[in-house]
């Protein structure tokens, strides 16, 4: 089936694919079956602590859990994953915050161990100026906990890292969500989003710590995220 | 609204009113459980069961989910609820409907007729007494058949929906996927593009390769890009061949007003594609896709189960004639259907529904990495559904969509379903492949190469 070779060239969607009667190729089959083990196993691995903070040292950071218990739990409850569990609250210290920086294993923590630690290093040197919270990682955490922690730091913005929905083809990949003023309660809308950073064809961490450092800078100067902030940075970020 | 009590197991369970002994009597499933309205034990969901049973059907014509005032896809259902087609069942109960649809006196033409008598939540009530088996029983004795370039739900039929997704919408990768759904008999039911760049010029640019390559090749086939319905009537003013309007629905206003559409606009566009006139066998120019959960994520449920929410979307659909509607089951996310029992049971209950009520009924045998299913679900899910009598179902190449990031079927499950079950194409199709030189003897579809001679060209059509 050379036929088919060219064709590949155009699409990484698994086009001309073997048969045996009418099913797949085993071949086929099991290389579907591998990329579905690898993105279930990036959903369930617990994150790393130990490892990550080798990784980030001499940086250090605070660990805190939100008020879902488990994965499986985490799963089913998403309004549980975007608050904190009961005391951890306490634990934040109010500070004169421009910018909190939050780790948030999301659905894939293998996408926060492989990129959040160089991620964080690039937007650090970019945004030297600025006052920056204590690192604060976070467990079982959706997008929407930055805004508890934020507003717990009494951080001007809030910058969440956090691992994406994992796909057949990347299943590392790690997405920022950034909030003005954050607090409990506010709308997807009103912050601003980079997603697909990974090695696999996906935003790399230079390119993506330029866009970070960007639309932080805009936020803190404008004193706003989210679709306002976006429209106007079209133009000089295209795509 | 009256309280409902069911003394069972030696314990009085009290409902709330209709809303709340909807949601007990719901098979488990996460998404009520977010919402805070499932039963709260196995016990209470069946008592829940035991109470639905005993009530009059004519009860929801008199007790609405979502008030009148506030809703207009109650509105809807209200106003347009036929009296004399509801006559038959009027006297029954919602146990005595189940008995009556499960009856072998009860047959296609029956069923057909009593449609427009029926509201969406008295379906939803009934599914909740039914078994998968009586879900599964009932469907199959529905028929409904759609028809525009051919025509779909016949009996002993099977289309399929090609979804030739790319990430950058790139014309030469969406074209591959093309021919290799076209060489493995998919593409019947439409050739639906999800654009991934959803403006109107890119999509008039998607919709006029798609019309090239239909008349190019003479293929018996409906081309839909599936972007915002504005989009579309702006398309269509711009002189676009669209043969299909799509557009995503759900069971009330505020959570379609969350599409950005209500009733008014989905008119407008259902009246703009009839004027094209561009179908050769039938006028169903509509395409709708629904799922459950979808109200619930806009938070706009108003307290109702996900699954009753889910059945108002078909009365919204069967407001203008579809020619085909999908329930995208797996989609949404494990927060709403956690695994692949929950996933295969809505999946039975949505296409059991919306037959029911009269609609051409697909779906999208689908999930997510995050739920907890996964391929042997979908056989199974897919499996039960041919023996349903499914319209459709939707398949992309390995069952990998790479743009929208989720697991569908495969063109081979199509192929093999269609061989477990002795089920052929919709037959104009057929006889295009048949044309083609694409079948064998027996009718199969053949192993061919992309360069086979009377498809050559096939790829330029990007």
């Amino acid at each position: 089936m050379a036929g088919w070779e060219r064709l590949r060239m155009a699409t990484r969607a698994r086009i001309g694919l073997g048969r045996a009667g009418d099913a797949p190729a085993l071949r086929d089959v099991l290389a579907f079956q591998m990329a579905h083990a690898e993105a279930r196993d990036a959903v369930h691995a617990p994150l790393d602590l130990d490892r990550l903070a080798a990784d980030l040292a001499p940086l250090s950071f605070l660990a805190l859990r939100s008020a879902a218990p488990d994965r499986a739990t985490y799963l089913r409850r998403p309004d549980l994953g975007r608050r904190l569990a009961p005391g951890e609250a306490a634990k934040l210290q109010a500070g004169e915050h421009d910018i909190a920086f939050i780790l948030a294993d999301g659905l894939s923590a293998t996408a926060v161990q492989h990129h959040a630690p160089a991620l964080l290093r690039a937007a650090l040197e970019r945004l030297r100026p600025h006052r920056v919270a204590p690192l604060v990682v976070a467990l079982q955490a959706r997008v929407a906990l930055g805004d508890e922690i934020g507003a717990a730091l009494r951080a001007r913005l809030c910058v969440v890292l956090i691992g994406e929905r994992p796909g057949l083809s990347v299943a590392d990949s790690l997405g920022v969500y950034m909030t003005f003023a954050p607090r409990p309660g506010r709308a997807d809308s009103e912050r601003n989003c980079i997603s697909n950073i990974h090695g696999r064809g996906g935003l790399d961490h230079a390119a993506a710590a330029d866009k970070l450092a960007w639309l932080a800078r805009e936020a803190l100067a404008r004193g706003l995220s989210g679709v306002g902030l976006k429209e106007e940075m079209n133009p000089l970020l295209p795509g | 609204m009256t309280t409902r009590t069911s003394l069972a197991g030696g314990e009085r369970h009290r409902f709330e009113d209709l809303r709340a002994l909807l949601a007990a009597a719901s098979p488990r499933r996460s998404g009520d459980e977010l919402a805070g309205i499932a039963a709260e034990s196995d016990a209470r969901r069946v008592a829940a069961r035991m109470a639905l049973a005993e009530l009059p059907l004519a009860a929801f014509l008199s007790e609405a989910l979502i008030p009148y005032e506030r809703d207009e896809v109650t509105r809807l259902i209200l106003d347009g609820h036929d009296e004399a087609a509801f006559a038959p069942v009027r006297h029954l109960t919602v146990g005595g409907l189940r008995d009556w649809l499960l009856a072998h006196e009860t047959e296609a033409a029956t069923l057909a007729a009593l449609a427009p008598g029926l509201t969406p939540e008295m379906v939803a009530a009934v599914s909740k007494l039914m078994r998968n088996q009586d879900l599964i029983a009932v469907a199959r004795k529905c028929r409904v058949v759609s028809a525009f370039r051919n025509t779909l739900g016949l009996e002993g039929r099977l289309a399929s929906r090609l979804q030739p997704n790319h990430p950058t919408d790139d014309p030469r990768g969406i074209a591959a996927a093309m021919l290799d759904g076209l060489l493995l008999g998919s593409g019947d039911a439409v050739i639906g593009i999800n654009p991934a760049t959803d403006n109107i010029p890119n999509c008039i640019a998607l919709t006029e390769m798609l019309e090239r390559l239909r008349l190019r090749h003479e293929i018996p086939i409906q081309g839909c890009v599936l972007t915002h319905v504005t989009n579309a009537i702006a398309m269509m003013e711009r002189g676009a061949p669209v043969d299909l309007v799509f557009q995503s629905v759900a069971g009330t206003e505020k959570a379609n007003a969350g599409f950005g559409v209500n009733l008014a606009l989905l008119r407008e566009a259902h009246e703009a594609a009839l004027a094209l006139k561009r179908g050769t066998v039938g006028d169903n120019v509509m395409y709708f896709e629904t799922g459950q959960g979808a109200a619930l994520s806009a938070e706009a449920h108003h307290g109702v189960d996900q699954q009753t929410v889910e059945a108002r979307a078909y009365a919204v659909a069967r407001a203008f004639r579809p020619l085909l509607v999908n329930t995208v089951v797996g989609f949404i996310g494990p927060e709403y259907l956690y695994d692949g029992k929950q996933i295969i049971r809505a999946g039975l209950e949505d296409h059991f529904c919306g037959k029911l009520l009269g609609l051409p009924m697909g779906v999208d045998v689908c999930h997510t990495n995050h739920a907890e299913a996964d391929q042997d679900d979908m056989d199974t899910l897919m499996t039960l559904l041919g023996t349903a009598g499914v319209n459709f179902l939707i398949a992309v190449p390995g069952a990998d969509d790479i743009m929208l990031n989720y697991q569908s079927l495969s063109f081979h499950d199509i192929l093999a379903l269609r061989s477990l079950l002795g089920l052929r194409p919709a037959p104009e199709f057929e006889g295009w492949l048949e044309r083609m030189e694409m079948l064998d003897a027996r009718g199969r579809m053949r192993a061919l190469d992309p360069g086979a001679a009377r498809l050559s060209g096939l790829i330029e059509a990007g």
